[in-house]
């Protein structure tokens, strides 16, 4: 594993995004209203939104912000063939892969970075559980999400259909991810550090989503030069 | 054109059995077997539904094997199995999918409960549509099957890491297959096992039948390719 070489990756798309401005800003605006909307849809004013359907909002407007992100991974190489440069630029295919995954980690954890003090204000909730705790799982759930979605992007990227295609080959992947993460950041802000139960629960599904991480990772990385070859 | 001859011989005979299996399974369903004391003649649905399951699960395991398959010698031939695997996959999912709401009926008295094997078999039908939603929009046929190839893989490996995840979910739940197997009577089991048989045969039968159509396809466009060369 070459280092620098996935660095060059990243510093390309980042110096991409940065002049040109289309990706990040309209993730968050996108996030945005997505809160909004879930506030219309389960918020009384007056009342406080019940605690259990915050993880939920959490990770669906994550899921939802993270597809817009992973579109514009590869279509845009798509124009003057850009993906092939890419594909013959003397790298490893693997390397690509995980240069794009580390961009795409990099935009959703900004986007989650400033959306998350909006939503806590949006909903009134406050994280009852260790801070840490809460941050691991949002880590390990944006890793898989990013991991899962850069081949998935690349794959579908190969399709006539690819933009419409993407979520309907993704979400079904994602499902065990989201329901890992909805349910450990659940018991986070609901936190009860003493209860042994408490605890026992939550790191079986930080296991699970340790496990999804390190499985799709694997694979992916295998297989990623079948997906850019063609 | 012996052996040609021969292999017609033997997928003759195999027909027979498929039948003839298939036959004695609905008498075993239908008139042998003593209905369940509780649910009476609903609980007949259940041998459909175990043996579709069955057939829906192995069938992607046979997507997976040939994919790598597909992957490791670039073989057409083993894309057109696992091409014909997923859509004979996706029918006996579908039937899951239909068969079990309705047994879950007549016995929890609800169409629809988050079981761990239920709410796999549904992503499993999700993971299957877009195995072939893949296929469709792919264009070219090497790609097709590439991309297809590890779909399949990445699809495969999803499908137990779904099951656990559901299973840790429903714990709070009432597991209703409980410990390991359920207690059935000789003779229902005896029904089961024939039933699975009978749909294991009929998936090779299918299977059989799927390959040629997609070997046929394949002839059908090295044909036209061909025409196109000689008119340009």
């Amino acid at each position: 594993m070459n280092l620098k070489k996935v660095y060059w990756i990243i510093w390309k798309d980042i110096m991409l995004e940065i002049r040109a401005k289309e990706t990040i800003g309209t993730m968050l605006i996108f996030t945005f209203l997505v809160l909004v909307i879930f506030a219309f849809s389960f918020l009384q004013p007056g009342n406080r939104v019940s605690s259990e359907i915050i993880p939920g909002i959490i990770w669906v407007t994550i899921a939802f912000t993270g597809m817009l992100g992973l579109n514009r991974s590869f279509l845009p190489e798509k124009n003057n063939d850009c993906i092939l440069g890419l594909a013959l630029a003397p790298v490893e295919k693997s390397m690509i892969y995980f240069g794009k995954v580390a961009v795409n980690f990099i935009f959703l954890a900004g986007v989650e970075l400033l959306s998350f003090p909006l939503m806590a204000v949006f909903f009134n909730f406050r994280i009852q559980g260790p801070l840490l705790y809460f941050i691991l799982v949002l880590l390990l759930g944006t890793v898989g999400f990013s991991g899962t979605g850069v081949f998935l992007a690349a794959l579908s990227a190969n399709t006539r259909t690819s933009e419409i295609l993407l979520p309907v080959v993704l979400f079904p992947i994602w499902i065990p991810l989201i329901l890992g993460a909805v349910k450990a950041s659940g018991l986070v802000l609901a936190g009860r550090l003493s209860d042994p139960l408490w605890v026992q629960s939550f790191w079986s599904w930080v296991r699970l989503l340790a496990v999804y991480d390190v499985i799709f990772f694997a694979v992916s990385f295998m297989l990623f030069d079948y997906v850019l070859e063609v | 054109m012996l052996n040609e001859k021969k292999n017609k011989l033997f997928l003759r005979i195999f027909i027979g059995l498929v039948f003839l299996v298939m036959a004695t399974a609905q008498y075993l369903i239908f008139l042998w077997v003593p209905e369940e004391k509780t649910l009476g003649v609903v609980q007949k649905i259940f041998y459909f539904h175990v043996g579709a399951a069955w057939v829906a699960f192995f069938a992607f395991f046979i997507v997976f094997v040939f994919s790598i398959l597909y992957l490791a010698t670039q073989e057409r031939r083993w894309d057109r199995v696992s091409a014909a695997s997923a859509e004979i996959g996706t029918v006996f999912t579908t039937i899951v999918l239909v068969t079990g709401p309705i047994w879950a009926k007549s016995s929890w008295n609800t169409w629809w409960t988050w079981e761990p094997r239920l709410t796999t078999s549904l992503i499993l039908w999700f993971i299957y549509l877009a195995y072939i939603l893949i296929r469709i929009s792919a264009g070219d046929v090497e790609r097709k099957a590439k991309l297809a190839a590890v779909f399949g893989i990445i699809g495969f490996l999803d499908v137990p890491v779904v099951f656990y995840a559901v299973n840790w979910w429903s714990v709070s739940h009432p597991m209703l297959f409980g410990q390991g197997k359920m207690n059935l009577a000789s003779d229902m089991l005896l029904t089961l096992q024939v039933t699975v048989a009978a749909f294991t045969l009929l998936y090779f039968y299918l299977l059989e039948k799927g390959i040629a159509v997609f070997r046929m396809q394949d002839e059908v466009n090295k044909i036209k390719d061909r025409l196109r060369e000689i008119t340009d």
